[in-house]
């Protein structure tokens, strides 16, 4: 045998036909257990470090002497810090472990190389934690999203890549058979994160583009950070965990196509909308703002998809930990994106663009949308991996309450104090002079910003929660509890 | 869906699509731009006219770029470069832009914040872009033309209740350093308004600003919009 041969057969994870899938199942779940833990235990501490980043950053936006002489938490290094250790911390590593068990699962194959996933998280964590202490050194760079010094990029690069390239070696050798849309949002978004991630890299800090085609290929990379990263890693939890607690297929799969096609089509364009009014060619911020329209089509496609799938099963939704959160962030899911699509025509984002009605928005689609589906995964996959229940369902619904009504809070206070802003800076009198000076504007603003700082509260002790009963799951014995922990006894009769 | 070649031909042209579209298609439409003229020499009497442009008739002629000629827009060079850096590193982008829009889209013309609309070309030069995203704080642009004094500045990095009450922007005080008065005051030591009794230097000391403190102030001063483009006029 050649050697090119013997390797491709050394990587061939098929298993023995004739064991039954169940069985099948339940190996690949022990043999993603390392690489599966590592990561959601480095997902649940960079939550907690994020959360902490996030109640300074925003103590600070309502009372600026707060921390105010310690000069790495000044407001722009702590709310860089915040964003990184809840994007690539918490939301990588979340991703990581849901998405990559989602896809051994599907491809029903024995899992040969852990080890590599063991080692991208490894260079992963020690990327993302050199990055933190970068920005909080004097590291930032103030490129949105990419707030990292560029010193730790070929770290994550090279981690992407290994997690990338097991994916595919995963699906190379699946058994054969149909392939499930979580794996085709799955395939898509490994193979554009990296690509996205290195272009950006190179033409804004390693070789600097010319003048404001930074600012584009920011914004292109920025936008798709959520459109074809968190994005397809939210739809495909979605979709798998939906069919599967509820016991039943999803409603169309023709649905399924026309969303998958029209989002990794649309999604790419619309980042241009950031850039509305900018020192860039019109006819780009044109493209940008179809591109956001044209999201219309994917998100209300995907919304009947999973609606119709739900429909009628609500008390299981009330019962299930991993529905509950899955069904809010799906809801969200189309919420937010429907409003990102009004966002980008011109009148409204004349008022809303510069405000914090944009800090909103983000956190409707990166909270309420993805971390709750992140959330709904992790409570599904847990015991599984580890073969013992969660010990205790009220801290599962302290979780859920928390999270559903500090982020609900935070939403609205966002969205109304953003609009208020935002109609006071562009307000004239008859004259034609400004309405009103900066510093009323400022201070009109004040009290929502505090607000958000009550919301965030709520969303901590919820993240706390989870903490506790991670940790306490993690470090118990194998349970003797005869079923899964739910919610709600799904044999009651109220249905809700 | 079972045609594999086709799902990875799909995903990997999606994203190909977009970068073309976006992100070549403007390198290509306008990577090439260059500084314009002080001076125009006009092609009929060989006078020299300031501007980056003349208008002879409907024809707009533009300046012939000559050595050792001041071009606009203008690179940011020694102590406001090095400033930039703290603005960088310090994340100001996070809550003030440096853009304007045009007149009639938002009220930056009425603001103040700039007499016409940035072009592409106002940012040629600059290694990093930092068109920002937010307003919590006023646009930046021409922030060294709305305020002019190096004072007003230190005094204002210092604790910005100094001269903005009710400002939400952080203090910078670990820009600045309180030290001993040598033989004679420092001319650029801070003079703490009498309203704040607590900031002030115990006496025999003085605030002034560090290294940094100086850089940061040379940049913000060294951000004007001064000086028109052809595509890009003063409003009226």
């Amino acid at each position: 045998m050649s050697p090119l041969l013997s390797f491709f057969s050394s990587i061939d994870p098929r298993p023995k036909p004739g064991v039954p899938l169940k069985v099948q199942l339940s190996q690949i779940d022990r043999e993603m257990r390392v690489p599966i833990v590592l990561f959601v235990v480095s997902a649940i501490l960079w939550l907690q470090a994020g959360t902490v980043f996030a109640l300074i950053a925003s103590i600070k936006l309502h009372n600026p002497e707060f921390l105010g002489n310690v000069e790495w938490l000044t407001f722009g290094r702590a709310r860089s810090a915040h964003l990184n250790a809840m994007a690539f911390g918490w939301g990588n590593n979340a991703i990581f472990a849901v998405s990559l068990w989602i896809m051994a699962r599907l491809c029903k194959v024995s899992v040969k190389h852990g080890g590599l996933l063991v080692v991208a998280g490894a260079f992963w964590n020690v990327g993302v934690t050199a990055g933190v202490i970068g920005i909080l050194t004097g590291g930032l760079t103030s490129v949105e999203w990419l707030e990292m010094p560029p010193q730790v990029a070929p770290l994550l690069a090279i981690s992407f890549i290994l997690v990338a390239v097991w994916g595919v070696i995963m699906f190379r050798y699946r058994a054969l058979g149909h392939v499930y849309v979580s794996q085709w949002y799955i395939l898509g978004a490994l193979f554009w994160f990296p690509w996205l991630y290195v272009i950006a890299q190179t033409m804004i800090l390693w070789l600097p583009a010319r003048g404001t085609v930074q600012a584009i290929t920011n914004w292109w990379f920025g936008h798709n950070v959520l459109g074809l990263w968190l994005t397809p890693m939210g739809l495909a939890s979605i979709y798998y965990f939906l069919p599967k607690v509820l016991g039943r297929p999803i409603h169309s799969y023709y649905l399924s196509v026309l969303g998958f096609w029209s989002l990794a089509l649309f999604y790419n364009w619309a980042g241009v909308h950031h850039l509305i009014g900018g020192p860039i060619p019109v006819w780009l911020v044109s493209a940008g703002i179809v591109g956001s329209i044209m999201m219309v089509i994917p998100v209300v496609v995907t919304a009947i998809n999973h609606h119709m799938t739900a429909a009628g099963n609500w008390r299981a939704v009330w019962c299930s930990p991993t529905l509950r959160f899955i069904v809010f962030g799906g809801m969200s899911y189309t919420l937010a994106s429907l409003a990102g699509s009004a966002m980008a025509l011109r009148d409204i984002n004349v008022i809303t663009h510069f405000t914090q009605f944009t800090v909103g928005h983000a956190h409707h689609g990166v909270y309420a949308f993805f971390t709750m589906t992140m959330f709904g995964g992790i409570y599904f996959m847990m015991p599984r991996i580890l073969n013992r229940e969660w010990p205790s369902a009220a801290l599962i619904r302290t979780h859920f309450w928390c999270a559903a009504i500090g982020i609900t809070i935070m939403l609205v206070v966002l969205h109304a104090g953003g609009w208020i802003q935002g109609e006071m800076m562009t307000a004239l009198d008859a004259d034609g002079k400004p309405k009103y000076a900066f510093l009323e504007i400022v201070t009109a603003l004040v009290p929502w910003l505090f607000s958000r700082s009550i919301s965030g509260m709520l969303l901590s002790i919820g993240h706390l929660a989870f903490l506790v009963n991670f940790f306490w799951m993690l470090a118990g014995r194998k349970g003797d509890q005869d079923g899964p922990t739910l919610l709600a006894d799904p044999n009651e009769e109220d249905v809700r | 869906m079972k045609n594999l070649p086709l799902l990875f031909m799909g995903i990997f042209f999606c994203l190909a699509f977009s970068f073309s579209g976006l992100i070549l298609s403007s390198m290509i439409q306008y990577g090439h731009l260059e500084p314009v003229t002080e001076f125009v020499n006009h092609p009929d009497t060989g006078e020299q006219i300031p501007g980056a442009f003349i208008e002879i008739g409907d024809k707009l002629v533009q300046g012939v770029n000559q050595p050792d000629e001041q071009t606009f827009p203008i690179e940011s060079v020694g102590l406001a470069q090095q400033g930039k850096q703290t603005y960088i590193n310090m994340g100001c982008l996070y809550c003030h832009s440096q853009q304007v829009r045009r007149k009639g889209f938002g009220a930056d013309y009425e603001r103040g914040w700039g007499d016409r609309q940035t072009v592409p070309r106002d940012y040629i030069l600059q290694q990093r872009v930092l068109l920002g995203t937010s307003r919590t704080g006023p646009d930046l642009m021409s922030i060294g033309m709305r305020q002019p004094s190096a004072e007003w500045h230190y005094l204002h990095l210092y604790n910005p209740q100094f001269t903005s009450p009710g400002s939400i922007m952080p203090p910078f005080r670990f820009l600045f350093e309180t030290r001993k008065i040598g033989d004679a005051p420092s001319p650029d030591a801070l003079k703490i308004p009498d309203g704040f009794p607590a900031e002030k230097p115990p006496a025999g000391y003085e605030i002034v600003p560090t290294d940094r403190g100086r850089e940061l102030v040379a940049y913000l001063l060294s951000l004007k919009l001064n000086y028109e483009l052809p595509e890009s006029r003063f409003s009226e």
